[in-house]
């Protein structure tokens, strides 16, 4: 089995990812605006219910509970969806999910399918899967449209086009729907966009999207959207497919009273998005008639194991802890390397591949709490990260790896005064070569890992020691 | 085979973790508490107030009428939007089928979901439907997709949606709106707060992507 979780195997530490970006002062400008707006809109529309902290309570519950029975919901919801004319598939992994999706969709002998964003499909790889194949994916949402036909990455698990402006996605559409006279205000941007997919919805015929929430009771699915281009996809092709983590779950219809008021509010800043469609398994006459849900563990199971970060799971993927996040504000989505960025990636992407990559991810982080404050489903995430760092060092600690090894002279040299005293007085003589203005910008060998990331006042040419000794000589 | 095989691997490994887990021995007893707001405070008049306050806030357009009215408010809007249209054929306006008849304007051409193919929709000037449930705090009206309602296609596919809500339909809060749901939880449900949007483009709030670009809502009093 191979967790897969975007391209964050391969990609580089956060700490260099983020150089590059934060150079880069068009994308910070990008993504400062997007975020500012989309925070001052949450605050204010959160502040406007007087239960909002009961709401939070009542959506950590039940999440909290429902992933004590996971298994007991998944099978009631495999029923239950089974009853209405559903089909419902498992994947242990990434691999398993895309080989079960391209199945179906060569069952319909379709050479272009529809998407509604997915961003579990983005953590499964599924649309280089797909063209691998020959099967061209259309984008549909606006957002993931432009990251698609401008070859680009999603940088935000609500808006993934956050980080380009209006003329850069003008830029992008000109050229690839061949518009050479479009404008750039927002509105023209968006009427291209639907008189190009219009034509599309009408004619394709197999769609794939994710799911909001799935319900165990039912064996519903809910979809909430903005743009109609869900409710497109949902209704109009003959199979739909959606690809779900098992954490995905809730127990009863009821329990939506409860996240149909949090999302919208913590995702868009918005009283309620404009569609939020409901349904279960095939309705006869009206949508789809093939109708297939493909469940997804992906590396998921294994962290309700952990008693601290089991929370992880709880998350319902509304952005609020990204657009809130100092650190996410000054790199943008990119440097995350994974599907998952922000505050709720740093904890999700290492723990989904058991801290085998990614390590990171848990230091991308000031641990200012902001994103606990903000997050609907209350994931205590400062508290996560704190026990990942510490899981990951008890991890290496075992090995000789040079910052461990680091570590241990330091706490060496702390416990004795004769040592560190030594150690001040070589240091101060060592670090000549590297000094200037005060400051020591780069480190030889090993100790380049430390400064290539953060500039270290040199060693002052006095200790405390020495100058309380001077400065209170006598005193007592 | 391989996908009882991939079911049975994934149900052992999460019990598997929930038995490791400190929880797991010890899962949470008491009953959950759900002390969020159920019900509303304000009265009909002032509820009514508000959800059409919450709709103009999303660009849609309200009109409050009253049974004998009705038609003609339908046909004034209807008429208003055909002289602003400029398609050469004359337009014409789907009605969802068992949408009462009597509310129909007579100066209208209407065509009938029934025997309207997906081009109509896409040609047509707009849809004409009832709903289910309106929310006050929210500005939602609720469609069940029973008769008068149409098909979910039938709201979605034409650039119009006019919508006729009867007040004593309106609830104040979202529990409230699940509590008149819960036998209608298996019907394909669509919940419509304001025409369609996105705010993808630097966080302007464009109306009108790919569902209907306006929305009309008739208040029908008693
Ligand atoms: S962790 Fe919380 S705030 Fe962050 S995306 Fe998930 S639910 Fe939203």
């Amino acid at each position: 089995m191979t967790v897969r979780v975007g391209d964050s195997a391969s990609a580089p530490s956060f700490q260099k990812a983020a150089l590059p970006l934060l150079d880069d002062s068009q994308l910070r400008k990008n993504v400062r605006h997007a975020t500012e707006v989309i925070q001052r809109k949450r605050a204010l529309v959160a502040g406007e219910l007087p239960d909002w902290q009961a709401l939070r309570d009542a959506a950590s519950a039940i999440k909290e509970r429902t992933l004590l029975r996971l298994d007991e919901y998944l099978l009631q919801f495999e029923a239950a969806c089974t009853a209405a004319g559903g089909r419902v598939h498992w994947a242990r992994d990434a691999e398993e999910a895309n080989r079960i999706v391209i199945d179906l969709v060569r069952e319909q002998d379709a050479a272009e399918v529809l998407k509604i964003k997915t961003m579990t499909s983005d953590e499964t790889g599924l649309n280089r899967a797909l063209e691998e194949r020959g099967i061209h994916p259309h984008e549909t949402d606006l957002a993931e449209l432009i990251v698609q036909l401008g070859k680009d990455r999603p940088s935000h698990i609500v808006v993934p086009a956050l980080h380009k402006n209006r003329s850069q996605v003008r830029e992008i559409f000109r050229e690839q729907m061949h518009l050479p006279n479009l404008g750039d205000s927002p509105q023209d941007l968006t009427d291209a966009a639907r008189r190009y997919l219009r034509e599309r919805f009408l004619r394709v015929k197999t769609a794939i999207g994710g799911a909001n929430f799935l319900i165990a009771e039912t064996g519903s699915v809910c979809i909430v959207e903005s743009e109609g281009n869900g409710r497109m996809c949902l209704t109009m092709p003959d199979t739909l497919i959606l690809l779900a983590g098992i954490e995905k779950i809730i127990p009863t219809f009821r329990d939506l009273e409860v996240f149909l008021q949090l999302l919208p509010r913590s995702a868009t800043g918005e009283r309620m998005n404009p569609y939020n469609s409901i349904w279960t398994g095939v309705h006869p006459g009206d949508g789809p008639r093939n109708f297939h849900v493909v469940l997804l563990d992906n590396g998921r199971s294994p962290i309700l194991a952990d008693d601290e970060a089991r929370q992880t799971l709880q998350c319902i993927r509304c952005g609020a802890c990204l657009n809130t996040c100092p650190v996410y504000r000054q790199t943008g989505g990119h440097a995350y390397g994974s599907t998952y960025a922000g505050p709720i990636g740093a904890i999700l992407t290492p723990q989904l591949q058991n801290l085998q990559h990614a390590q990171s991810l848990p230091y991308a982080s000031s641990l200012c709490g902001a994103c606990y404050e903000v997050c609907p489903v209350k994931i205590n995430i400062p508290e996560v990260l704190i026990h990942l760092r510490g899981r990951i060092t008890r991890e290496q600690h075992s090995s000789l790896k040079p910052e461990a090894l680091g570590m241990r002279i330091v706490a060496s040299v702390f416990r004795s005064r004769r040592r560190l005293e030594t150690a001040h007085r070589l240091a101060q003589l060592g670090q000549k070569p590297f000094v200037s203005d005060g400051w020591i910008r780069r480190l030889p060998g090993e100790l380049s890992a430390w400064t290539n990331v953060r500039d270290l006042r040199a060693i002052p040419k006095q200790s405390f020691r020495q100058w309380w000794k001077e400065t209170h000589h006598g005193a007592k | 085979m391989a996908q009882n095989e991939a079911r049975d691997a994934i149900l052992a490994r999460i019990r598997s973790s929930i038995k490791q887990s400190r929880i797991g021995f010890d899962p949470p007893s008491a009953p959950m508490e759900r002390n969020y707001q159920r019900l509303g405070s304000r009265d009909s008049k002032e509820r009514v107030e508000l959800f059409a306050e919450r709709l103009r806030e999303y660009d849609a357009r309200v009109t409050f009428t009253t049974p004998p009215d009705l038609c003609d408010s339908i046909g004034q809007v209807m008429g208003k939007v055909q002289s602003h249209t400029q398609a050469p054929r004359a337009p014409f306006w789907i009605v969802a089928d068992g949408f009462p008849a009597g509310w129909l304007p007579s100066q209208q051409s209407i065509r009938w979901e029934s025997s309207a193919t997906v081009d109509d929709l896409n040609r047509c000037a707009g849809v004409l439907t009832i709903c289910s449930v309106g929310i006050a705090i929210t500005g939602t009206i609720v469609l069940q997709h029973g008769q008068g309602e149409g098909k979910r296609q039938t709201t979605l596919i034409p650039d119009r949606h006019l919508c006729v809500i009867r007040t004593a339909q309106i609830v104040e809060t979202v529990p409230e709106a699940f509590d008149r749901l819960a036998t209608a939880a298996t019907h394909p449900l669509t919940f419509i707060s304001g025409p369609s949007a996105t705010a993808d483009i630097e966080m302007t709030r464009i109306r009108g992507v790919h569902g209907p670009r306006q929305l009309d809502v008739f208040l029908l009093g008693e």
